[in-house]
């Protein structure tokens, strides 16, 4: 990647002079979730060295063999002077159900929306269908083919359910402002086809009872369904939910994880989802991504993660026995960075080797 | 049917009032043509069997004027909404390049309907032009930003129209200028003068002109209300972000609804110019950009038949009671001040609702049907 800004500049020559990577003597700000406050993290010291499978290309078999429909290569964005992400990358396949999980503020919807920026990225490339979506906008993120939900539900409120479709239909409805305003026989016949379109897809979630309700008077569930249905009208490969299960009782859930799986098989598209339910991402994700500050902390397929000890710590904290440990360990800490200073005293490179050591 | 129980109970009582919605773009599209035509029967006997009096029948051509501009005010307003009170500029411009475009023909042909198609199409392609070229910049403002920007662009085009200088030479050629002579042209032969405005004009405005003009634009709102287009610019009002993530270029249908809007404005001002032997631009003032709005705020900020009732109520009643007429201005404040109360107070709302149930003679009719049909399988 080339260097882009002044900090990417200064990091290589950092690496350059004193042969660290830019992880090792990474010091970044996260953003503390509970007290708001700036809290001075070594990503190193929390985390350890960089895991071997972190850039590795994660595909179901399936997928093997195609092109992934997202590539997502060191994306990270700030906000002023603090990191809300760092180093993201991802590759989702075909028809991969992918799903991101991470606790409270993690920087989970804002990787969504760097993806269909509506923030622009500050560092990172993303390639959407094998093309980069610089200077794209979001407009054009969603005509080039990936659409998504939100996680505070965006409907069209004063529409009507089946409305709320057919907007999303608009870029295959061919008419014009003529044809509009006069109601020619060819708005006719494109009504009448998109009405019946969009009755398929009310079909799908079981809603076409509803078709004439307007979209803000629906239940919680059925908002969440007509969004998810809203996004895929406008024919996505790619598609991306921000918390579809949020606010759903267990048994519209079940039904929600059904109806994800039937929209994969049917239309045959990639889903990256973003969920708090575990229950729902365990069952029904190929290939999980686990952020927390900002960083990706494991990567893998469900038992990958539920057995993942940083997952474990990041949802319910580190054991006690472990911060003893860690207490104990300072000193040895301490060591260590004299010792990183004197490998670059004596040129050599190699400090990747050092970290793994002491993990 | 199981699902559909379960969703009505979720949705509870007070969401099931506005619940269905089914077939409204028809109900709504035949109520207002009703209201256009039996407004138009009522007036025109009226006017036969003497009931209505002269300076009242002077009058029907601005009801007309006055509806159809609340009705294209309701795109932008009710349908797009964005708060424009910049309306009256494109009334001045398509009543002057009417006015204009009238006087040119009739120097070359006699028949009068074609005259007035033609100068009507003309004032709605000039006003559409105005309306695309102050689009363009303000679009991207919002809210009382995009209100103040349309207040001074109306004002703005008012005092052009004051320094616009149109005449006819010998040969019937047009000429216009920016100061107080244009050379060689006789007095008679101008059209418009400056701040004295457009003088000499043949009136040819009728009120069946005015009651084609308004089916005309109730048409065209209400079937762009209806299609795809209308349902973008719906879907942008509702939720900006939202009609982003699908694809929906924000900025373009805005932009569509103001200049269809401005064009609709620009069809009734010529209409409006053409009533008129002597047109001043000092009528096209902000005074008059408020009132449309009046009109539809009082009609229901995107009820098309409401503002058609609103616009012709309050053109009608300060004329009928004209010895009142210097209560006019606070008639119209007060009865704003009461609709609001009306409309936004939950409490006098409700109030107001039961009242207007006791003595609502269609109760039974309508869209109440339905909904009791489904709250009594709900009990059951």
């Amino acid at each position: 990647m080339a260097p882009k800004d002044k900090r990417d500049e200064i990091r290589e020559t950092e690496i350059s002079e004193t042969g660290h990577t830019y992880e090792n003597r990474q010091e970044i700000y996260y953003n503390d979730n509970v007290g708001g406050r700036a809290v001075f993290v070594d990503s190193k010291e929390q985390y350890g060295p960089d895991e071997p499978y972190n850039d590795q290309v994660y595909l179901p078999e399936k997928d093997k063999g195609k092109a992934p429909v997202l590539e997502v290569k060191g994306l990270g964005i700030d906000f002023g002077g603090l990191t809300a992400v760092d180093n993201f990358n991802l590759t989702l396949g075909r028809t991969e159900i992918g799903g991101l999980i991470g606790p409270n503020g993690a920087g989970k919807t804002t990787i969504f929306n760097m993806l269909t920026k509506v923030y622009e990225p500050t560092r990172g490339e993303i390639f959407f269908d094998g093309k980069s979506t610089k200077g794209m906008t979001t407009v054009d993120i969603n005509k080039a083919g990936m659409a998504r939900t939100f996680q505070n539900i965006r409907l069209f409120d004063k529409l009507t359910v089946e409305e709320n479709i057919k907007v999303a239909l608009h870029h295959t409805t061919d008419y014009g402002l003529i044809s509009g305003m006069f109601h020619t026989p060819k708005y006719r016949h494109e009504e009448f086809r998109i009405r019946k379109e969009a009755m398929k897809y009310l079909k799908i979630f079981g809603m076409t009872k509803t078709a004439d309700y307007r979209a803000g008077s629906l239940p919680y569930g059925a908002q969440r369904r007509l969004e998810i249905m809203r996004a895929l009208a406008t024919k996505p490969k790619l598609l991306l939910l921000d918390e579809p299960a949020a606010g759903m009782n267990p048994s519209e859930t079940s039904e929600l994880m059904e109806t994800i799986k039937e929209i994969r098989d049917r239309f045959q598209i990639a889903i990256f989802l973003i969920e708090h339910d575990m229950n729902l991402v365990m069952n029904i994700c190929e290939g999980i991504v686990v952020l927390n500050y900002g960083r990706v902390i494991a990567k893998g397929s469900a038992s990958e993660i539920q057995s993942n000890p940083k997952v474990i710590e990041a949802y319910l904290g580190k054991s006690r026995g472990k911060m003893e440990e860690e207490e104990k360990n300072e000193d040895i800490e301490e060591a260590l960075s004299k010792g990183k200073l004197e490998s670059a005293a004596s040129g050599k490179p190699d400090a990747g080797s050092s970290g793994k050591e002491v993990g | 049917m199981a699902d559909r129980i379960l969703n009505l109970k979720s949705i509870g009582s007070r969401g099931l009032k506005n619940a269905v919605k089914g077939n409204e773009y028809r109900r709504e599209a035949s109520i207002s043509y009703g209201i256009l035509i039996i407004g138009y029967i009522l007036l025109s006997l009226g006017a036969a069997t003497g009931l209505i009096g002269h300076n009242l029948q002077g009058q029907f051509v601005p009801i007309c004027v006055y509806v159809s501009l609340a009705v294209s005010l309701n795109l932008v307003v009710g349908i797009s909404g964005e708060l424009s009170l910049g309306h009256a500029g494109f009334m001045a411009v398509g009543a002057f390049s009417g006015i204009v475009m009238e006087r040119m023909l009739l120097a070359h042909m006699s028949f009068e309907p074609a005259v007035m198609i033609l100068s009507m199409l003309f004032g709605a392609c000039m006003a559409a032009i105005a309306g695309f070229i102050i689009g363009i910049p303000i679009l991207g403002l919002r809210g009382d930003y995009l209100a103040i920007v349309t207040l001074a662009f109306g004002e703005i085009i008012r005092n052009f129209m004051n320094v616009l200088y149109f005449g006819l030479d010998e040969n019937g050629h047009l000429k216009f200028a920016f100061n107080h002579t244009i050379e060689g042209i006789e007095n008679s032969q101008r059209i418009i003068t400056g701040a004295i405005g457009a003088t000499g004009t043949k009136t040819i405005s009728t009120f069946n002109w005015g009651l084609l003009l308004c089916i005309f634009t109730v048409f065209v709102v209400l079937n762009m209300k209806n299609s795809k287009q209308g349902r973008a610019i719906m879907a942008i009002r509702d939720n900006r972000i939202a009609a982003e993530s699908i694809g929906l270029d924000v900025r373009k249908y805005k932009l569509m609804a103001f200049v269809v809007s401005a064009a609709l404005a620009g069809m009734a001002g010529c209409l409006f110019g053409l009533n008129y032997s002597t047109l001043v631009p000092l009528k096209f003032n902000f005074n008059t950009s408020v009132l449309i709005l009046v009109f539809v705020v009082l009609g229901g900020v995107g009820n098309i038949w409401g503002c058609i009732i609103a616009a012709t109520v309050l053109t009608i009643l300060p004329e009928a009671f004209r010895q009142f007429a210097d209560y006019r201005m606070l008639t119209y404040a007060i009865v704003l001040i009461l609709v609001m109360i009306c409309t936004y107070n939950p409490t006098i709302k409700a109030r107001v609702t039961a009242i207007w149930n006791r003595i609502n003679p269609f109760k039974k009719k309508g869209g109440d049907k339905p909904k009791k049909k489904k709250t009594g399988k709900e009990a059951a």
